[in-house]
């Protein structure tokens, strides 16, 4: 009854082609970003902007990212970290060795050099699929990690090997307490979520989904797979690196190579399946779902008054953790965002049977 | 079965969801509350659970003597894991907490560096005793780090001095080949500067050899080694690697005697699974050493453990990690006390003042052997400009079943050091556009 | 020269212990199209109990022989190994049957999470030893050849001989027992071993419980040689490579690509190590193999990967 889409009908094909045609939804979208951009830096505890909602939001730019190349165009990778990482690092050169080079285009440069890095270890897929190309992208992963503590020139001939970002400065206006970061990053992510969307929406976003389902019969087609594959390589990379450079310049402030190791790789994996593959609204819920399922574990039993001690707590996490994966993929195979669906799909006809 | 797995799974999200309510805080604020970043589970709990304990231990014990001037200290384990940004999520959610978090001591490299952006801004001190990143030992760059007790520079110079006591003097060292086995981190690269260094004023060959993380692979480092045959192996680990080495080191017939390492490759867990295929194995360890005969270890054990209030196991009380807790949670004890003779005796002091009360502590033979640290430190004294308070060391032994300390206490090379602390801390001001801290800041 | 025989065998070594743990994959993936992410975790739990109740139950029951102790530990071990694998089936296999790839690969790294956790909270998390008498201090051979002499170590011979019977022992199951040849059946096509009367469920206990033995087996050889603590679990990263570069479903591929892989990493570290700056060795055992798959997509013996539209 709520979801009811009787009486919304398009006059015109712009109208239909739009990303939300239903007036429910327009609604609840704009809602959603009042609440986000002026209602949640008003109200929002420090604790929870720095270590919740940051994280958060870099993480799903992250899985956004991911899930275009592991979700549309079927191309497993476990080397996403690495890009987190190179365009981190990128970022890093780009705002200290330039004097007054703008963050934004930093960012940005970040993503473009993680672009190039995508495309060449994305070069191994047109010949390698499946599990094996999962294995090979975890070549990139330790290569970045070694090259970030060996090459000296990567950090700025740091003594230590770890870099810092300083102070952020977006067009004169400084980027210090903890809501401005928030708005910063929510900013990022609403531009590159809508980005996304249309180009999945697209020839392009089709192609790849071609390629994912059954990429011999989409080269019989005419799809060409080195344009799909690689271009799918290079998107994701360019939202990866941004993410990465976010998490470093915002989140972390200061970081080294262990930050973006295979741990995080497999956390974004886990996102992006948990959340739902191929699907946008899964890389919010699963990057939702992996950054507070741990906090509220860790602090789960406190509440109860269970006097565990740390070891015991988190180690009972890791174990809670695993069951809840292992639950939620028997469960919906297909991720959160399917459950969503589903839920959306009951609204439409609620409270009627039928 | 879809619908109550919607229903079931909605609720598991909606109660994951209230996690971002700030948790009930049933304290009262009246105590000075030390959090405590540890780390008792991944690759590195063996090294960071005797450390945690020796910190909490400390802490009940100062309770049990009557706390800091009347004011008891209130503390909170938050497992970080060894992770970056566990431990900022930790940092976070605790530095408000009850009061106000007085000091953080994280025990890693990578959380010290996230932590030195996010403390100046929040105006917490962090102690990094004996670790972190040595050129933070200059007080003027580095307001609110404490690398009280020592920085990795100095045991690397203090590794050097040892090797040139065993050969008979700095002039024997030429010709002589020195290899760096680290740990493929900031952490294990901290070591190169002072060699090369010293390599140079002493012309013995140096080399280094990295060890990635977590450290299990490390044949073909030791048939590097045994194909180099250097005089000594300086080993940097942490964590697994450091008995990986000593068995490989065995497994390539390499004489343990040769191989010397500093504390964090100097613990009881790095050689109690070698037993006798260590022995030998000698480190030199900032202080303190392991302590089993000092009075603040029986101290412990009668007023904590005796009463059933103790953190882990007796066994450990008095072992090198445990020492080095212990010490870490009395620096920031003393330096809470010497703030409250500023700012006020049996008050609950600030992060911002017990900054000043670290800057100023003045811990003589007398007042630590009070403390019942005789024979354990010597004496501490930090100023503005030097938050590192001196930087001693021993020689300690592994005999097959304990470490046996030497006696002769080696201390820093302030000549070789100094210059280059100051010259490190200038290059990250100038990339930071810090500027140092005038003498008027140092008085408030 | 004697030093690059020595790098050689030294490489051969560690290429056998990295197949031990790579057959683990292998097996698992045969039979049950599981990619095993968890393989690392059932590792270390296997050490984990095994090391621990060596210690315990010459405790409980009173005795000293380590030997026997050891004996007890491993069959334990062994049983408790048993019981994770049914536990696997009845609770995550069943759930899951015909997904995708890459959501069993994620229900293996959940396994993964469980495994370490339990584990811990059961054995606790330091160091603990494992004895099996394997002797530790190197052998010099050749020593008028060669200057200095061939180091070979006595622990590494010990462990890959015990992996050599192993891999002999599988071969033999596979080929000449009726199990083996129904888990053949199973790895070929699930739709037609069940349609002969294969019992699925029970075909993928056996062959868990088996993977588990290999994880045991792994476990007490790596275990004795780095003591049993959480990183064993990370060792299962160095036998992704071997898994790839022989193919995911051939046995004798995780052998030789072990080998393959050992010889070539010790060889880059110390002879293009010092080039680089050292601590090559991980990136280039998988460089490696991707080198390898960009001419054999499927691995060196693994099954050709036939699609059809």
């Amino acid at each position: 009854m709520i979801y009811r889409e009787n009486g919304q009908f398009k006059t015109n094909y712009l109208s239909d082609q739009q990303i939300l045609p239903i007036r429910q939804d327009r609604i609840a979208i704009a809602l959603l970003l009042i609440v986000a951009a002026v209602i949640v830096p008003l109200t929002a505890t420090e604790y929870l902007f720095s270590a919740i909602l940051v994280p958060f939001l870099v993480l799903s730019l992250a899985a956004l990212g991911l899930n275009v190349l592991v979700g549309y165009c079927g191309q497993i990778s476990l080397g996403t970290g690495a890009f987190m990482a190179i365009g981190a690092y990128a970022a890093f050169n780009f705002h200290t060795r330039i004097d007054g080079f703008p963050l934004l285009l930093s960012l940005l440069m970040g993503g473009a050099c993680a672009t190039v890095f995508g495309v060449l270890f994305g070069i191994p897929s047109l010949r390698i699929r499946g599990l094996y190309l999962a294995v090979a992208t975890l070549a990139a992963q330790f290569f970045a990690d070694w090259a970030f503590l060996r090459i000296r020139w990567l950090t700025n001939h740091s003594s230590s090997g770890s870099v810092s970002a300083g102070r952020l400065e977006l067009f004169g206006l400084p980027i210090d307490t903890p809501a401005q970061r928030y708005l910063l990053c929510l900013a990022f992510v609403v531009v590159f979520a809508v980005l996304v969307k249309n180009l999945v929406r697209g020839a392009i976003g089709r192609e790849w989904m071609a390629i994912r389902d059954m990429d011999v019969a989409a080269t019989v087609i005419g799809i060409r797979p080195t344009y799909a594959k690689l271009s799918a390589f290079a998107v994701s990379s360019f939202i990866v690196g941004v993410a990465g450079a976010l998490w470093g310049f915002v989140h972390l402030g200061s970081w080294e190579p262990a930050a973006f190791g295979i741990e995080r790789s497999l956390q974004l994996l886990f996102m992006v399946i948990i959340g739902g593959l191929g699907s946008i609204m899964g890389a919010f819920f699963g990057a939702a779902f992996i950054v507070i399922l741990p906090i509220f574990l860790s602090q789960f039993p406190a509440w109860l008054g269970l006097p565990l001690s740390t070891t015991a707590a988190a180690h009972l996490e890791a174990m809670i953790f695993g069951v809840l994966i292992v639950f939620f993929l028997i469960v919906e195979p297909h991720g959160l965002a399917r459950l969503w669906s589903t839920g959306k799909e009951k609204l439409r006809l609620w409270p009627f049977p039928h | 079965m879809k619908f109550r797995s919607l229903a079931l799974s909605t609720a598991v999200l909606a109660a994951g969801l209230a996690t971002a309510l700030p948790a009930p805080d049933a304290r009262a604020a009246a105590e000075q509350f030390f959090p405590a970043l540890v780390f008792r589970t991944g690759a590195y709990a063996p090294n960071g659970a005797p450390w945690a304990d020796g910190y909490i231990d400390y802490l009940k014990l100062v309770n049990a003597r009557g706390g800091i001037n009347g004011v008891k200290i209130s503390f909170e384990e938050c497992e970080t894991g060894y992770a970056t940004d566990r431990g900022v999520e930790c940092y976070e959610r605790l530095k408000g907490k009850n009061g106000g978090a007085t000091v953080f001591q994280p025990l890693s490299t990578g959380i010290t560096f996230a932590l030195t952006e996010k403390a100046p801004v929040d105006r917490i001190p962090v102690i990094t005793a004996g670790y972190g990143l040595s050129e933070s030992a200059d007080g003027g760059v580095f307001g609110w780090n404490f690398p009280i007790t020592g920085v990795h520079w100095a045991s690397a110079d203090m590794q050097v001095q040892y090797i040139a006591q065993r050969e008979g003097g700095f002039d024997r060292l030429k010709g002589k080949k020195i290899t760096l086995l680290y740990h493929d981190s900031p952490y294990g690269k901290e070591a190169i500067p002072v060699l090369e260094a010293r390599a140079a004023m002493h012309g013995f060959q140096f080399n280094a050899i990295p060890v990635t993380h977590p450290g299990v692979e490390q044949k073909s480092a030791w048939l590097q080694i045994r194909q180099n045959r250097p005089d000594y192996v300086l080993l940097w680990g942490w964590g697994v690697m450091n008995p990986t080495a000593l068995k490989e080191a065995q497994a390539t017939g390499f004489s343990r005697e040769k191989v010397i390492g500093h504390w964090p490759s100097g613990g009881e867990p790095d050689v109690a699974d070698l037993g006798n295929a260590a022995k030998g194995y000698s480190a030199v360890v900032l202080q303190p050493a392991a302590a089993h005969d000092s009075q603040v270890v029986e101290e412990i054990l009668s007023k904590v453990h005796a009463k059933g209030q103790g953190t882990g196991p007796k066994e450990a009380v008095g072992q090198m990690l445990y020492m080095r807790g212990v010490v870490s949670a009395m620096i920031g004890v003393e330096g809470v006390r010497r703030a409250q003779e500023r700012f006020g005796k049996g008050k609950v002091m600030t992060g911002e003042q017990v900054r000043w009360g670290l800057e100023n502590l003045a811990l003589d033979q007398p007042a630590l052997d009070a403390l019942g640290f005789a024979g354990v430190l010597r004496p501490i004294h930090t100023s503005c400009v030097d938050h590192m308070g001196g930087a001693w060391g021993r020689v300690q032994t592994w005999d097959g079943s304990r470490w046996v300390p030497s006696g002769t206490w080696f201390q820093a090379d302030e000549q070789l050091l100094k210059p280059m602390i100051r010259k490190g801390a200038d290059k990250y001001a100038e990339n930071r556009k810090i500027e140092r801290r005038s003498p008027q800041a140092c008085q408030d | 020269m004697g030093f690059l025989l020595e790098t050689i065998i030294g490489g051969l070594m560690a290429g056998v212990l990295y197949s031990l743990i790579a057959l683990g994959f292998v097996l698992i993936f045969k039979a049950s199209g599981v990619f095993n992410f968890a393989q690392g975790a059932m590792v270390l739990f296997a050490a984990l109990a095994m090391a621990r109740f060596a210690e315990w139950i010459p405790q409980w029951l009173g005795f000293e022989s380590a030997l026997l102790a050891n004996a007890l530990g491993f069959i334990v071990a062994l049983a408790l190994m048993i019981v994770v694998a049914w536990a696997v089936e009845r609770f995550v296999l069943s759930g899951l049957v015909n997904q995708s790839g890459v959501t069993l690969l994620m229900a293996t790294l959940g396994i993964a999470y469980f495994l370490d956790g339990f584990g811990q909270t059961l054995f606790g998390s330091e160091i603990y030893r494992l004895d099996i008498g394997i002797p530790k201090d190197p052998v010099i051979v050749a020593d008028g050849w060669f200057e200095g002499g061939l180091l070979i170590s006595r622990e590494d011979v010990f462990a890959a001989s015990i992996a050599g019977a192993l891999v002999v022992a599988l071969t033999v199951f596979f080929h000449s027992t009726a199990v083996g040849r129904a888990l053949r059946a199973v790895a070929d096509d699930h739709q037609a071993a069940q349609s002969i009367g294969i019992p699925l469920g029970r075909i993928w206990v056996i062959v868990w419980s088996i993977a588990g033995f290999v994880a045991l087996v792994a476990g007490m050889i790596w275990g004795s040689k780095l003591g049993v603590q959480f990183s064993l679990s990370l060792v299962a990263l160095k036998a992704f490579p071997v898994v790839i570069l022989g193919g995911l479903t051939s046995i004798p591929g995780a052998i030789v690509g072990g080998l393959i892989i050992g010889m070539g990493e010790k060889l880059s570290e110390v002879y293009l190590g010092p080039l680089l700056g050292g601590g090559i060795e991980i990136w280039f055992a998988y460089v490696l193999a991707l080198l390898f798959l960009l001419v054999r997509p499927q691995g060196l013996f693994g099954e050709k990967i036939i699609d059809r539209v």
